[in-house]
């Protein structure tokens, strides 16, 4: 179990990992990485499956599957859209290419 | 809790390892040499994590298990594959507005257990309350705030999420404001806080609550998300994604805690973070404070009326045009979503090319919310094959523009609008603009008279050394390319 003080530095350590991931970032990754990101917090997915996992009453399971559905249109759709903006700027990556052509 | 409070080692451990994966990925990702391995890394770490969660103990409907993830991973992936790439923002819109909604509906199910256990309890020894706790609660207090909190956020991130999508998506009118509207939010909020507040009373002191009160919860809080992203702008749309992206994080984190699973506290809470930062830094570039973004706009609907503007649009063909660029010195090129949409990027490139042949000195201006969002521009341009030491950002190019010239506008509107430097009463007043009406020549390619996204007469149209030539923008760069190479007969 995590409580208290711990569940508190995870908190803390998480947001600061985060920000600092962040914070020298190129404008040119913006959409990506906010897609990126996107992706991550499809880990719902996991959640949601505990929740439905142990649903027992109709409106429960009904309701999981909803979260499951939705999660996992998140984690697939957040990958998928991530993956291909970040193969186009590797493709077409002009200082890479330019300098292979002289 | 249901799960035992020592979920096997392994379940475990591999939840740490795609939680490290995810910040390792994320890195990766902030650098363009190693974005593309970056994704890769963090999708293998949420792959590991998916499957191991079909062995934590105790799982059951692993049926409906399966088949909500062959449909729903199904359904993204097949839109998320053809889906282009000037649609990329109301994409990220809608993949995060399902994650919230999926954040909200596991803090529901959380909190219909709960009380359901706790109902059950009270019928059982409704003499002795205390002893309900002990046999129903799952959850502790701090876990019944957190579940609470989470469902907020991610029930509004879930709505506004969806509001935002259909916004960019063109299915929706751009802003809808009425009187007093910024109250009744207000109120909508409350009334949800009020709700939630009253349950988790009761759940706190170990007593069951009213299915009404969660229902109403979730209802307010449902409507709250619509009621806040209606009022804002098409052009603060991207600055409002990503305040959701955030938002779903930290819905994700606390669910998570509720849940008692590290993975999800980790990558919800660094997403939570990062999003924030990221929503910063987009308002940053457009000089917007996020509170005037979700705020600003509500007294705009009374603040008067816009600058009237003088002057009339002045049409040019597109021979005309090719040929003053030919003969220029410098031209800027300074594209918008609208060049995208028409898919006229590559045509613009080819001219661009030929005019480079010619020893014209050619430069791409980007803004920074160019596109959709920070970035979308550069994506739109990459796959367009434009090199990148032709692209040029807002704050390098301004300064030049005076020595410009021929700028060429092509579906760019507001973020070429000079009304964001000299009408207080303009919604985009104080958003930095790219300095375009300081060039010695403007050219406007543009469809029709319409308006811009954020819906605002554009005074650059009207500005004396402005040219209009009008048409779909693929069309016109095609006429452009051609009017150029008559001239070389």
């Amino acid at each position: 179990m995590i409580t208290g003080f711990l569940a508190l530095y995870i908190f803390v350590l998480a947001a600061f990992t985060g920000y600092e991931i962040i914070s020298r970032v190129p404008v040119i990754l913006h959409t990506p990485l906010m897609s990126g990101s996107n992706f991550v917090h499809g880990i719902v997915l996991v959640g949601a499956m505990v929740a439905l996992g142990h649903a027992e009453t109709p409106a429960e399971i009904a309701i999981g599957v909803i979260a499951v559905l939705l999660s996992a249109g998140n984690v697939a759709g957040g990958y998928v859209v991530t993956e291909r903006m970040l193969e186009m700027f590797k493709a077409s990556r002009p200082a890479a290419s330019k300098d292979q052509a002289r | 809790m249901t799960l035992p409070s020592y979920l096997s080692t392994v379940v475990d451990a591999v939840y740490f390892v795609a939680a490290v994966l995810f910040i390792w990925g994320l890195k990766r990702m902030s650098s363009p040499r190693t974005a593309r391995r970056g994704i890769i890394w963090a999708g293998l770490g949420m792959a590991a994590a998916i499957v191991v969660t079909f062995f934590l103990p105790g799982m059951h409907n692993l049926g409906w298990m399966i088949a909500a993830i062959v449909v729903g991973v199904g359904l993204s992936w097949w839109v998320g594959r053809r889906v282009p790439m000037t649609a990329m923002p109301q994409m990220v819109a809608l993949f995060n507005g399902m994650g919230g909604g999926a954040a909200a509906a596991i803090g529901a199910v959380e909190l219909i257990r709960f009380n359901a256990a706790l109902q059950l309890a009270m019928n059982l020894s409704a003499a002795r309350p205390e002893t309900a706790f002990a046999t129903s609660g799952h959850l502790g207090s701090v876990e019944l705030i957190l579940a609470f909190v989470g469902a907020l956020i991610g029930a509004i991130s879930f709505t506004g999420s969806l509001i935002a999508f259909a916004k960019l998506q063109g299915w929706m009118d751009r802003r809808f404001v009425f009187p007093l509207q910024r109250w009744v939010n207000l109120a909508i909020f409350a009334a949800a806080i009020a709700c939630g507040a009253l349950a988790l009373t009761a759940g706190l002191e170990h007593h069951a609550f009213a299915w009404g009160l969660l229902v109403a919860f979730f209802a307010l809080s449902l409507a709250f998300g619509i009621a806040m992203t209606l009022p804002i702008g098409g052009a603060d749309m991207p600055v409002v994604i990503s305040m959701y992206n955030a938002l779903t994080g930290l819905a994700v984190a606390f669910e998570g805690f509720v849940l008692q699973n590290e993975a999800m506290i980790i990558a919800g809470m660094v997403v939570g973070a990062a999003g924030t930062l990221l929503t910063q830094l987009m308002a940053k570039a457009m000089n917007r404070s996020l509170g005037n973004v979700l705020f600003g706009n509500f007294g705009a609907a009374g603040a008067g009326e816009a600058q009237e503007i003088s002057g009339a649009l002045k049409p040019i063909d597109a021979n005309d045009a090719a040929v003053m660029m030919a003969y220029a010195e410098r031209v800027a090129i300074v594209p918008g979503y609208g060049m995208a949409v028409a898919q006229a990027q590559h045509k613009i490139w080819e001219f661009a090319r030929l005019l480079i042949e010619r020893g014209v000195k050619v430069k791409f201006a980007i803004h920074p919310v160019a596109g959709r969002m920070p970035g979308h521009m550069n994506v739109l341009l990459a796959e367009a094959g434009v090199p990148y030491d032709l692209i040029e950002d807002m704050d390098d190019i301004n300064p030049e523009f005076p020595n410009i010239d021929v700028a060429l506008v092509i579906g760019a509107n507001d973020v070429v609008n000079p009304v964001a430097r000299t009408d207080k009463n303009s919604p985009i007043y104080g958003m930095p603009i790219l300095d375009v009406a300081h060039a010695k020549n403007v050219i406007v390619i543009k469809r029709g008279r319409g308006k811009g996204f954020a819906g605002i007469e554009n005074a650059l149209f009207y500005a004396d050394n402005t040219r209009m030539l009008y048409g779909d923008g693929q069309a016109a760069a095609g006429e452009l390319v051609a009017g150029l190479k008559t001239l070389d007969i």
